[in-house]
Parts: structure tokens; sequence; C-alpha cells
């Protein structure tokens, strides 16, 4: 945060002002669009409290939205659980000796980071089924489409962090006698998942997210229940969208919240992440400040 | 591969694709715009002004796209009327462009934000020893070098972006996974290849644009 007070000079009486002049200002044209956006929906009936009312109503959210945040929360859940092992095995797996395991996982990591979520969730919900001639659930669609997205981000930021666990730590491993499988496991893992913490973290908001996705293929989640069923019953679309989305916000900041709480802790106590070159990763930590930078989901 | 034969299909590959590209393309500039301009005003002197980008970032980046674009088409088009074009195709387009733009300006206005605390702070002191004044110290001195250091953060946005465009076939586009999608329902006997031909369309674009981003980053990354 150093450079947003540098970028100018502390303010004297002719630049308060200034400043006071400008924020009425924009203050002004800021509440006159927001007006004018109240009137707007004002004038397509969105503020009647027969749209509103229902969110009173404890049906609607035992029905409706707990259902749904549950279904969210425990896609999320074994997403995150899965594609944290995913993330485990193939960051080892590209930095193994062997090219013919390296080669392969780094392949496979590069591949699923390019597909968009969205088609590999139609593939497992679609395509799957004519393959093991069966029918796969939206569950597990939403489950197995963020594994392998998420997994292969947290792949690279693994492999990220065990390559700046400084050098000296893996050859003293060594000097004392571990295998390689040893001085990643007990050595490295440890210090880097330390290290990645925040941008675990930060991936569980993407993954939590993009469990909105499961809306498509009717995974009766957040966004399913909450926004489609809701408002099927009491036709309160823009009320009910608004609602699920205040839910997402509080729930996701709160998430965020907590990365930036373990980043401004951890670097206290561990070495920091250094900044990343090289190919683009999804997940880039902050150069500089403190603040992690969110991985794109 | 009887499926990409058939002339039908392989123009619905092409369209699909081609949907996806021009999203990616208007929502790009559009956000970059738009995100920049939020990153100078959380970084300006005018409390109101950074409490409207602060908002403006945690609205957008802890909303799930999907509910964005979902909002673009139920409350700006359904009910408030709001209507770009009259042939339908191109109407969703712009609704699912001003949804990717709105959710991507906040993701490039925090790396640019966070570009600009990576220029030390001894250029904007010397920047306003000399006189000039916060915009002038932003525009000439403290984001072109910001610039110059989040391209890959920027470049990483751009490849997310270009992904999350498949999202606007929930508002009915028919873009490149809605096709995949419809083939798939058809051609169950060659899913394994369609998938393979959607996916690796993607990743032919996407990998090779990241490490592009990766090499134009390290090349004109500001030496200190």
């Amino acid at each position: 945060m150093m450079s947003t007070s540098v970028l100018y000079d502390h303010p004297g009486p002719r630049a308060r002002i200034r400043n006071a002049v400008l924020s009425v200002v924009f203050g002004v044209v800021l509440l006159g669009l927001l007006y004018w956006i109240y009137t707007k929906f004002d004038q397509a009936n969105q503020w009647e409290p027969r749209l509103w009312e229902p969110f009173t109503r404890s049906a609607t959210w035992t029905q409706f939205i707990l259902p749904g945040l549950w279904a969210t929360l425990k896609a999320a859940g074994v997403g995150m659980a899965l594609s944290l092992a995913f993330g485990i095995v193939f960051s080892f797996g590209r930095l193994s000796d062997h090219w013919w395991i390296s080669v392969p996982a780094g392949a496979v990591v590069e591949f699923f980071r390019a597909v968009p979520l969205l088609l590999m969730i139609f593939f497992i919900f679609y395509g799957v089924p004519f393959l093991i001639k069966g029918p796969v659930t939206a569950f597990w669609a939403v489950v197995i489409g963020l594994t392998l997205y998420n997994g292969s981000v947290l792949a690279e930021a693994f492999r990220a962090g065990i390559k700046s666990v400084p050098g000296g730590q893996s050859e003293a491993a060594y000097a004392v006698g571990m295998r390689k499988n040893q001085v990643m496991r007990i050595i490295l893992l440890p210090q880097a998942a330390r290290a990645m913490l925040p941008i675990i973290v930060s991936q569980l908001v993407v993954l939590l997210k993009d469990t909105a996705l499961g809306y498509i293929v009717a995974y009766p989640e957040l966004l399913q229940r909450g926004v489609n069923d809701l408002s099927a019953n009491y036709g309160n679309i823009i009320a009910a969208a608004m609602v699920i989305a205040v839910i997402y916000i509080v729930i996701n900041s709160l998430l965020t919240w907590f990365a930036g709480w373990l980043d401004r802790r951890s670097r206290v106590r561990a070495f920091r992440m250094p900044r990343q070159t090289g190919p683009v990763a999804a997940a880039d930590s902050a150069p500089g400040d403190g603040t992690v930078v969110e991985p794109q989901g | 591969m009887d499926v990409f034969t058939d002339p039908e299909n392989f123009d619905a590959f092409v369209s699909g694709f081609v949907w996806i590209l021009k999203l990616t393309g208007a929502s790009a500039v559009c956000a970059l715009v738009l995100g920049v301009l939020l990153a100078a005003m959380r970084v300006s002197p005018v409390p109101v002004l950074r409490g409207f980008g602060a908002a403006w970032v945690n609205i957008f980046r802890n909303t799930p796209l999907t509910l964005v674009v979902f909002f673009c088409y139920f409350g700006l088009y359904a009910t408030l009327g709001l209507s770009l074009s009259q042939e339908l195709d191109v109407n969703i387009y712009w609704l699912g462009v001003i949804g990717l733009s709105t959710y991507t300006a906040a993701f490039v206005c925090e790396a640019v934000r966070s570009g600009i605390n990576t220029v030390p702070t001894g250029q904007a002191e010397a920047a306003r020893a000399i006189g000039l004044s916060f915009a002038q110290t932003l525009r000439i001195v403290v984001l072109p070098q910001a610039a110059r250091s989040v391209i890959a953060p920027l470049g990483s946005i751009l490849i997310a972006l270009c992904k999350n465009a498949t999202i606007v076939g929930t508002i009915g586009l028919i873009e490149a996974s809605s096709v995949m999608k419809d083939l798939l329902n058809s051609y169950g006997n060659a899913v394994i290849v369609i998938f393979l031909v959607f996916a690796g369309t993607f990743a032919a674009l996407l990998i090779p644009t990241g490490y592009f981003f990766g090499w134009l980053a390290n090349r004109l990354a500001v030496k200190r």
C-alpha cells in the first residue's frame, strides 16, 4: 500500500478543497446514476413488495437457498480436496527427474489449464455417458471438471512454491542421505505449502465461484436453486439474483479476507514467494505488496 | 472423423470459435480501458473515487461470472428492455460483452494496481519534486513503468477471459461450448474426437498465448 500516498502530496488547503469538490461532484453523479437505475427498475415494477416478500419467509430459505448453498459448498469442498491431491501429484510429476514422467505431467497440466471449464463439464456430463454406458451425475461432472482445472492451476502454484524453497534446504536433505522422494515430501512440500497457503485459499474462491457453472448441467447449487427455481415460483428473478449475489459476495469476501490474513501471517514467519517469471501462470503472486492477486477463474 | 467432414458441423465449429474470438476481443478492449480507469480511481486522492473503485472490485471479483452474465440478460435485457441490436445473436453478443468486461475490469484493476506498487517510491517522489500533478505523475511516470511489470498478469487475465467467453453460451449465444454440447448429443460414437477437437483448438489458441506473454514480460521487464 506504499504508493497510494506517495503519488500525491499531503493535501494542503487548496488541494483539500479541490478533493472535496471532486468528491461531491463525483458523489452527485454516482447518486444520480444509482437513482436512474432505481427508477428504471421502478418502471419495470421490480421494487414491488410482492417480489421481495418471499425472502422474509423461512420456506424460501429452507427450501431453496440453504439447500443450494449446501450443494455449492459440498461441490466446492470435494472439488478442493481432490484438486489439492491432483495438484500435489502433478507438481511432483512435473518436477520429476525422469522425462517420461515430467513431460506427460507437464502436458496434462498445460492442457487442462487451457481448456474452458464449461467444455470439460459438458464433455463429462454429455460425452462420458456414451463411453461408460451409464449416466454421470451432475455433481460428479461439476466436481471432476473443477478438479481437473483447479488441480492444474494448483500444480503450477505448487511447482513455483517448491522451486522457491531456498536451494540449501534440499542440499542439506540430500547430504543427510534422503532420497528425492523424501526430500520432496518431508522437506520441500511442507515449506512450499505454507508459502502457497494464501494462493491456495484464493483458488478456493475461484473454485467456489465456478461451482455456479453447475447451473448449466442442472446441478442444484446456489444459482440454480436460488435464482432459477426460486424465481420460477415467485417470478422475482431480479430480486433473487441480487440476494444470491450478496450471498456469494459475503462468502467470497470472507475467504479473500482469510487469504489476506494468512498472507500477512506467513510473511512474518516464513520466507516469501518470489515473483514468478516465465510462462504465465494462472496463479501469480502479487509483486511487491502484500495483497494476494486472485488467480483467474 | 466423419463428424467434422460434414460441412454443416464444420461451419458450426468455425462460427462457435469466431463468436469466442469476437467476445474476447471486444471485452478485452473494454475491460482494459475500464480496468485502468478503476485502478487510477483506486490510487487517487479523492476518497469517493477510491471507494467506488474498491466497491466495483469487491462486488465483481466475488460474484460468479455466470451470475453476472445471467443478470445482463435477465436484468438489462429482459427486465429493463436494453436492446443493443435488432438481431437476436448480436444483441446477446453485446450483453455478453458487457458482462465479461465489467467482470474482467475488476481483475485488470487489481493487476494494474499491484503493478503501480512495483514502481519504486523514488520515481513518484521525483515526479512530485519537479512539480507534476497527480494525473501527470500517474500518466507520465508511474503507469508506463507499471504497464511493463503487469504484462504477465494481464496475459493470464486475457487467457481467462477467452475461456470465460464460453459462459455467454448460458444466455443463448451458440458459441464453441454450445456447439460442442450439441455435437456430443448427436454423435454418441465420436465423443472423444469431438472433445479433443474443441479442447485442442482452445489449447492451440491459449497455450502459445501464455508463452508469448511470458516471453514479452521478460523482454519488456524494467531491469532494476
